[in-house]
């Protein structure tokens, strides 16, 4: 025979154990850590970069002024990235003027990688301790941001570009923009 | 009474109190080291969810950026201030002395642990600061929400 | 391909998996012996395919295969060939794929080992072994697979395995820490297996007691170097941090260390049976819940590894399940369970149960310091961290009558003991305890605490009943050293782990009472002096290694202007992840350590630099090390090799 009272005791880890568990569920899914939305209608922030081909030649954020384009963040250690570079130089040659970002890599197989796989890059910039992306809140590569002519991002895209999603949405918000 | 629920009665109030008395210095214990997270502006204005504001002496951690300009250092020891400022506009000086972190500067976002000095200086035993593009604390990423560059606005 | 292998091989240990828990309770149900029998055939099956699949990753890993996104995201060629060794468990794919694996080596060892076991009970701890298995195998395949392709575009070099981690200790940590959490997975098998039964008796704590005791050892051993790694390779000279992922080693430590003392009364005298199985659920749904902290990331860390949701709802609903499973099975067949034993207030088993009750009491307090930020954050009442001097003054408060209790336990019998027949034994320990301390205190502090007298005391209490103990056993028939000789090792086992937690309490009050820790600003060429050492800054030096370049800070060392050594702090820059690193200079010693980490260069060139003394901190690890080395004795005794010996009663 069970004893009523033995078991409402024993059951006492089981009722604890659930009150914790509803916390936790809770918990998983109050993860603060998206920013998405952090940079969106704030200008590129201040920065002095060198060129990745030419450590003589700086850049500064007023490159971002004049007319919109995309800031795409890269490296050579992101799989992604290299998926995504075939379809950049499509962009390019439609066009569309792109800012590249080379995001905590090594120079040489930054260039070595530009000169096997095409340059769609007007301008490169080498951010090799990651101080920009660190600004720009950047998660990973590949990212690509959207700036508009008054260099105020207006878009956020983590992950790589491809002809289904810039047909689908980007393309529309590029055209849109000022 | 038998001796076996004698001794069974002495077990179980045993328990009883060392279990309240246990409850009571955990709970003491908690209130004396629960540090509470603050922003510059709710230090200054009061916490968002209650409205209340930090005592003096009163240990608590503060998250915000680091203002362009105002680290200061002393040029004879470790000791360094800056201010700190969040979305809401409030600035705080954080007073530390030791060795700041690798991915401390200006312009970046950090937590600092410390005691309130009064309303809007703070001495911190230990600084924080983002370890890698993939850590922020949350508490930072939600108190910087759409203000990561006032500092351009700053300069 | 062979990537495609591995993770066929995984689908098909998963499988074997599924299997092995089916197969033998439908045997069990419809007593078929052959089904019964299959359960260690299929155990091993699964060991060996889940076996392959680990050497596959790691073999992708060291020919540098870069096409496996997880080792595109982990490891990079200029790494050093054991480093990519050890990045196979460097992040949440491979660490889980280890999970598994250590898991089918623990089922495999049960299977192999446990040849005088009753067939029938084997098979059921080992169906509940492959229901857990193949939670994780799901686990692994749904939500993290380590064999995942990025072909057909993938890159040219890997994004580098984090510097924090290419270190000696992080090689062997992850894996002796993953021993722990999921050797006590044996010991969950067998309260469950006894509970399906509805047979828990003294038999049941025999057979599980020399697994608990290896889990322990392993999780002892692996916080153990956990903290030995943080001190040398964070930079900041702490060795505990109350961080988030060290308590979640640490609560399944507490509930093992109850759980192996509760063990012991319940193989010896049959009483505290329902206690035992409710101790041995919870030690491992703490390793479960441990692992749901560190992988869904809902716990700020320096630990933290990215998160991701689903990842940890999937863990959250296998928690419910294996933990609120269990718990509901216990409350219906525990209380069925009665005890046997008679025993007194004044008795062994009241000791061994208070030591037991202010384990859990710890436990409470760590699992309190580490849940509580969530509670109140998720009840709308704003962030807060849970500062440390909360868990050290409640791990000072609960020290004092911890370390009283377990001075007297040993000296106490079973059954029952009059006070009087104790009284003396404990005045001679007192008295012994008393000079000792004044004299220690004497000769190795530097000036005077309350705290410290109080934490010396206690180390030394404990330290002179167990040899007192030791003696009184030792001289009961014989003279002293052929008694000491005819002790049992599982006696050895008990004095030695309790003088290594002497020697633990010793080193802790010592190092957190007597530490000189200075942040200073020094220029090439100055020096600053204390505790009679002098730190003379000599030089800085350019530094390149195989994946980092970087600063080197040389100081000369003198005491009382006797050359002592030269001491060498790195700053390294590593240069595919771009994350610079604090390698700390350390001279180690039995009584003192020196510290020097190079923190940052300042506007005028001076550096700002970190110089810590630290005495008896190495007893930290000394002590574990001890109760480790006594856990290995313990499962030595004669008692658990594999031959059938009757149970005897004492």
């Amino acid at each position: 025979m069970v004893n009523t009272r033995r078991v409402v005791t024993l059951l006492l880890p089981l009722v604890l154990f659930f009150v914790v568990c509803i916390f936790l569920f809770k918990g998983l899914y109050s993860d603060p850590r998206k920013l998405d939305s952090a940079l969106i209608g704030q200008p590129v922030p201040a920065f002095i970069l060198q060129d990745i081909y030419d450590p003589n030649k700086q850049h500064d954020s007023s490159i971002f002024q004049g007319k919109k384009m995309l800031l795409n963040v890269w490296a050579t250690w992101c799989p992604t990235c290299y998926a995504e570079h075939q379809f950049l130089n499509q962009l390019s040659g439609q066009g569309i003027y792109i800012v590249g970002m080379n995001y905590k890599d090594d120079r040489k197989k930054a260039i070595r990688w530009l000169t096997d796989l095409n340059d769609p890059y007007q301008i490169s910039l080498f951010d090799s301790d990651g101080m920009l992306g660190l600004d720009l809140g950047v998660y990973g590569a590949p990212e690509t941001y959207f700036i508009d002519s008054k260099g105020i991002i207006q878009y956020r895209h983590v992950g790589a570009l491809n002809d289904a999603i810039w047909n689908e949405q980007l393309a529309k918000l590029f055209n849109g923009m000022q | 009474m038998n001796p076996r629920r004698k001794q069974r009665l002495i077990i179980i109030s045993s328990l009883v109190i060392g279990l309240s008395l246990a409850l009571g210095l955990v709970l003491f214990a908690l209130q004396q080291n629960i540090d509470l997270f603050y922003t510059p502006t709710e230090i200054i204005e009061g916490k968002n969810e209650t409205g209340v504001k930090p005592v003096i002496g009163q240990r608590l951690r503060v998250g915000g950026l680091v203002v362009n300009g105002s680290v200061k250092r002393d040029p004879e020891s470790l000791k360094v201030s800056f201010d700190l400022i969040d979305n809401g506009g409030g600035l705080v000086t954080v007073f530390f002395d030791g060795i700041l972190p690798d991915l401390f500067r200006e312009g970046q976002g950090i937590v600092a642990q410390g005691e309130l000095l009064n309303a809007t200086q703070i001495h911190a035993f230990e600084v924080l600061a983002k370890h890698d593009e993939e850590y922020l604390p949350p508490e930072v990423a939600e108190a910087l929400e759409g203000m990561d560059h006032l500092k351009e606005t700053e300069e | 391909m062979l990537a495609e292998i591995g993770q066929f091989t995984l689908i098909i240990a998963c499988l074997l998996a599924l299997l092995q828990t089916v197969y033998p309770l439908y045997g069990i149900y419809a007593g078929q012996q052959n089904a019964i029998a299959s359960a260690k055939v299929l155990t091993i099956m699964q060991f060996f395919f889940v076996g392959l699949a680990f050497v596959i990753l790691s073999y992708l890993f060291l020919v540098n295969d870069f096409t496996v996104s997880y080792i595109a995201n982990n490891s990079n060629s200029a790494l050093p060939w054991y480093y990519r060794l050890s990045a196979v468990w460097g992040a949440h794919e491979g660490s889980l794929l280890l999970w598994v694996f250590l898991l089918s080596l623990w089922s495999a060892a049960v299977a192999v080992l446990s040849k005088h076991l009753p067939l029938e009970s084997i098979a059921r701890v080992l169906a509940v072994l492959g229901l857990l298995s193949f939670g994780f195998y799901l686990f692994v395949l749904f939500t993290s697979n380590p064999f995942l392709r990025t072909l057909p575009y993938f890159p040219v070099d890997g994004r580098d395995l984090n510097p924090l981690l290419q270190d000696v200790g992080l090689i062997v940590h992850p894996p002796m820490l993953y021993m722990g959490y999921v050797g006590f997975s044996v010991a969950f098998a067998f309260a469950i297996a006894a509970l399906m039964e509805g047979r828990l008796d003294s038999a049941w704590a025999k057979w599980s007691r020399p697994w608990t005791m290896a889990a322990w050892v392993f999780l002892t051993a692996g916080i153990t170097l956990g903290s030995w790694w943080a001190y040398y390779e964070l930079g900041w000279g702490g060795w505990w941090f109350w961080d988030p992922v060290e308590n979640a080693s640490f609560m399944p430590w507490l509930a093992g260390t109850a759980l192996i003392h509760s063990l012991a009364v319940s193989e010896k005298r049959g009483v505290f049976k329902s206690w035992t199985v409710l101790l041995a659920i919870s030690a491992f749904s703490l390793s479960l819940l441990g692992t749901f902290l560190v992988r869904s990331g809902i716990l700020v860390s320096v630990h933290a590894f990215a998160s991701d949701p689903a990842r940890g709802l999937f863990i959250l609903a296998f928690l419910i399940l294996v933990i609120g499973g269990s718990l509901l099975l216990y409350a219906v067949q525990a209380s069925k369970v009665k005890s046997r034993g008679r025993y007194q207030l004044f008795s062994r088993e009241t000791m061994l149960l208070s030591n037991n009750i202010l384990l859990i009491a710890a436990l409470i307090v760590v699992l309190l310091g580490t849940l509580l930020p969530l509670v109140h954050k998720e009840l709308g009442l704003g962030s807060i961290s849970i500062g440390e001097p909360f868990f050290n003054s409640m791990f000072t408060i609960l020290a004092v009558p911890f370390a009283l209790f377990l001075g007297v336990a040993p000296l106490v019998r079973w059954k029952r003991q009059t006070v009087q027949e104790l009284f003396k034994p404990l005045v001679h320990c007192l008295l012994i305890t008393i000079t000792s301390t004044v004299i220690y205190l004497y000769i190795f502090a530097s000036y005077f605490t309350w705290l410290a007298l109080l934490g010396v005391f206690l180390g030394l209490w404990v330290f002179t009943t167990v040899c007192y103990e030791l003696y009184l056993r030792a001289t009961h028939r014989l003279p002293l050293f052929l008694g000491l000789t005819k002790l049992g090792y599982s006696h050895w086992a008990m004095s030695i782990g309790h003088a290594g937690f002497a020697v633990l309490i010793i080193g802790i009050t010592m190092t957190q009472n007597y530490s000189i820790e200075r942040d200073i600003k020094l220029t090439i060429g100055e020096s600053i002096t204390f505790e009679h050492y002098d730190f003379h800054f000599d030089a800085v030096q350019d530094l390149q290694g195989e994946n980092y370049t970087g600063k080197v800070g040389i100081f000369t060392i003198k005491k009382d202007n006797k050359y002592v050594t030269t001491m060498k702090a790195e700053k390294r820059i590593y240069t595919v992840q771009r994350m610079p690193m604090t390698e700390a200079a350390i001279d180690a010693g039995v009584t003192r350590d020196l510290y020097i980490a190079m923190g940052e260069v300042l506007p005028d060139g001076a550096w700002a630099v970190r110089i810590y003394y630290k005495p008896f901190i190495r007893w930290i690890w000394f002590g574990p090390l001890m109760m480790v080395f006594a856990g290995i004795l313990m499962i030595m005794d004669k008692r658990y090799r594999i031959k059938k010996i009757p149970l005897q009663e004492l």
